[in-house]
């Protein structure tokens, strides 16, 4: 801690340090294996005789006569369909954060400049609606979606998660629409706009710090659902991250095994890419809940 | 905002989370009083020249008659609840009367499916959401302490834990920790025991999860606590240090109790997330030792011959009054703040 008048020994600054190593190396190694594992035979990363041949590529020397090989993401993204996957996700993704986000601001505005006592009791609820677990949600679609025959389709899935989405937008907007002064809507009031006009006039233009941080958030929700993606499509609409799990089921043959793992490179990238841009945004985010209670 | 405005705005928000949100709280109540139909069986004469046999079939005809008429299944009361595969009144009481000691029911009462279930469940949130204000607090503190400059990144690596989706990180691990992957082949040798598996035992398969739990949620209370730490005010630290107290002392009276309101919200968080645990018995398929009243649900509702409806909306009734347990706290501090906000 930076006090200013503290005097820090050597010692424990070398210690901290150390920690800090120690922790980042837990934290990121899987990763950085992972991806450089990938570009590796099956024999080589899961190697029965050696670990150290992930190292020295002893087997993809062999098999395919250099170093390094794409054949794992060649296999899952075509042979695996892995495309198709990645197109479905970003259709789910573009569009839920696009419907939570138009809604979100909306009831959040809604919610920030109501003094009365229902806005709280919704506010409430939309708390305890956050805390339910997925799967139980899901367990009460699945039979009237089966009725219904609204089941598989890319649709219904972007709906239940917009809504599963909704608690946590609300929330987040609500505490930043919270910080935007109640003068500025106010005066445009007295000038004569209706309360859309105000929203649309007004609040739009300063809105969007915010919205970017729910709008991250909505987009991780949206693109790392598995619960939700894995129960209501059916295996042609399969998003990403079921996808993944698909190969896996099929482990016993040979390459696709390295498909699930150069496919869990292909999911992970973009979104470390946007995190690595967006970080003040999304710790920001994961704070307002937190210190503005 | 007069209630009309209000209502507009506020309606496509609250459709969707009373149609996908609400509904289907009450529609799993509904269903988990129903049991999924019974199979018509007729008796069929079957005669060759050696003589007449009757034999039991399953008259799919009229079974799906049935069910076509009923799809929601027959009306079971409270009967999916205390079945075996749940609350399991009949064998727990059974056990009860049979069992020579309290270690041995307990014994047995723990391998019911729901109770090993609940158990494995509830310590998982009992190792995890220590470990994890602790591992948080702590690498909060020492990135608190970590020039400015180089922050930037030293964040970014926490975080990467967090981020990534719960079944993507724990395969990441799992494959590490494979008997042919980096780790699991270096404990090997290091134990001296090639038939090692962190796969084959269950102690180690659990205490694998929790670890991966640590892994995985431990960047969440770091984020929280380091904004706190941001705030926590100069001058009483300033003081203290001039009245001669250690950098312990410091922490543990002023540092702490500054940041004691977010010490609970992330507790109250994280215990509600690790209640439930799923996508990482996926993950590191450790079904067959690690069960949790999630993956409970899941496994009902992807059965191959027929989806158990009935069976996971009754776990699913008890998720959710567990979780109310979890919740209530927070809603009762909520509410607290709300009165003195006004």
């Amino acid at each position: 801690m930076d006090y200013g008048l503290d005097k820090k020994s050597n010692s424990l600054k070398t210690s901290n340090t150390i920690f800090i190593v120690i922790w980042l190396l837990i934290a990121c190694f899987p990763f950085i294996w992972t991806f450089w594992g990938s570009f590796k035979v099956r024999a080589d990363f899961f190697s029965r005789a050696d670990w150290w041949y992930a190292i020295t590529a002893f087997n993809t020397l062999i098999e395919t006569g250099a170093k390094f090989t794409t054949e794992a993401y060649s296999g899952a993204w075509f042979e695996g369909e892995f495309w198709k996957a990645s197109r479905n996700t970003v259709i789910v993704t573009i569009s839920v954060v696009s419907i939570s986000l138009f809604l979100g601001t909306l009831g959040a505005y809604a919610l920030s400049r109501s003094t009365k006592n229902y806005a709280f009791w919704l506010l409430i609820i939309a708390l305890i609606f956050r805390a339910m677990p997925h799967i139980t949600l899901v367990s009460g679609y699945l039979f009237p979606f089966f009725q219904l025959q609204i089941w598989g389709i890319l649709p219904t899935t972007i709906v239940v998660l917009v809504a599963i989405n909704q608690p946590f937008t609300l929330w987040l907007l609500y505490s930043f629409f919270k910080t935007v002064p109640k003068e500025l809507d106010e005066s445009a009031l007295i000038d004569g706009c209706s309360y859309f006009q105000t929203f649309r006039h007004i609040i739009m233009p300063v809105m969007w710090p915010g919205v970017i941080t729910a709008g991250l958030f909505s987009l991780m929700l949206a693109y790392n659902d598995f619960t939700v993606t894995a129960l209501l499509l059916n295996q042609e609409n399969h998003t990403m991250v079921p996808k993944i799990q698909s190969y896996l089921g099929t482990n016993q043959h040979e390459g696709n095994l390295m498909w699930a793992v150069s496919s869990v490179v292909s999911a992970t990238a973009p979104l470390f890419i946007l995190v690595m841009f967006f970080q003040r945004q999304i710790i920001s985010g994961l704070t307002a809940g937190a210190i503005k209670g | 905002m007069p209630n009309r405005s209000f209502f507009w705005f506020f309606l496509p928000a609250g459709l969707a989370m009373i149609l996908f949100i609400g509904l289907p709280i009450i529609s799993t109540g509904i269903q988990s009083f129903y049991a999924q139909h019974d199979q018509i069986l007729v008796e069929v004469k079957k005669c060759d020249p050696f003589g007449c046999k009757v034999s039991v079939v399953v008259d799919q005809e009229a079974t799906s008659k049935i069910k076509d008429e009923k799809p929601l299944g027959k009306f079971n009361g409270f009967g999916t609840y205390i079945d075996r595969n749940h609350l399991a009144v009949d064998q727990v009481s059974e056990f009860w009367g049979e069992s020579k000691s309290i270690g041995d029911f307990i014994n047995k009462v723990g391998n019911l499916p729901f109770y090993k279930a609940l158990v494995f469940t509830l310590t998982y949130c009992v190792f995890v959401t220590p470990c994890v204000l602790l591992l948080g607090f702590i690498i909060a503190l020492s990135l608190n302490a970590i020039s400015r400059k180089i922050r930037g990144p030293l964040i970014f690596g926490t975080i990467l834990p967090m981020i990534v989706t719960p079944l993507v990180g724990s395969l990441v691990l799992f494959w590490m920790i494979d008997a042919e992957g980096i780790i699991g082949a270096n404990l090997q040798m290091l134990m001296n025991d090639p038939y090692l598996s962190l796969k084959s035992s269950k102690t180690l398969m659990w205490i694998t999860i929790i670890i991966y739990g640590v892994w995985h949620h431990s960047p969440f209370a770091f984020v929280v606590f380091y904004a706190a730490l941001q705030t926590v005010p100069q001058e009483p630290l300033e003081a203290s240090i001039i009245d001669g107290a250690s950098r312990f002392q410091r922490v543990k009276h002023i540092v702490l109790p500054h940041i004691y309101p977010v010490v609970t919200f992330v507790a109250l968080i994280s215990l509600m997330d690790n209640f439930r645990v799923f996508e990482p018995i996926i993950g590191f398929s450790a079904e067959g030792s690690a069960q949790s009243l999630s993956w409970l649900i899941y496994d009902n509702l992807v059965n191959e011959e027929v989806i158990l409806f009935g069976s996971a909306a009754a776990t699913s009734i008890m998720t959710i009054i567990g979780i109310s347990i979890i919740l209530a706290p927070v809603l009762i501090r909520t509410w607290r703040e709300f009165k003195t906000n006004r």
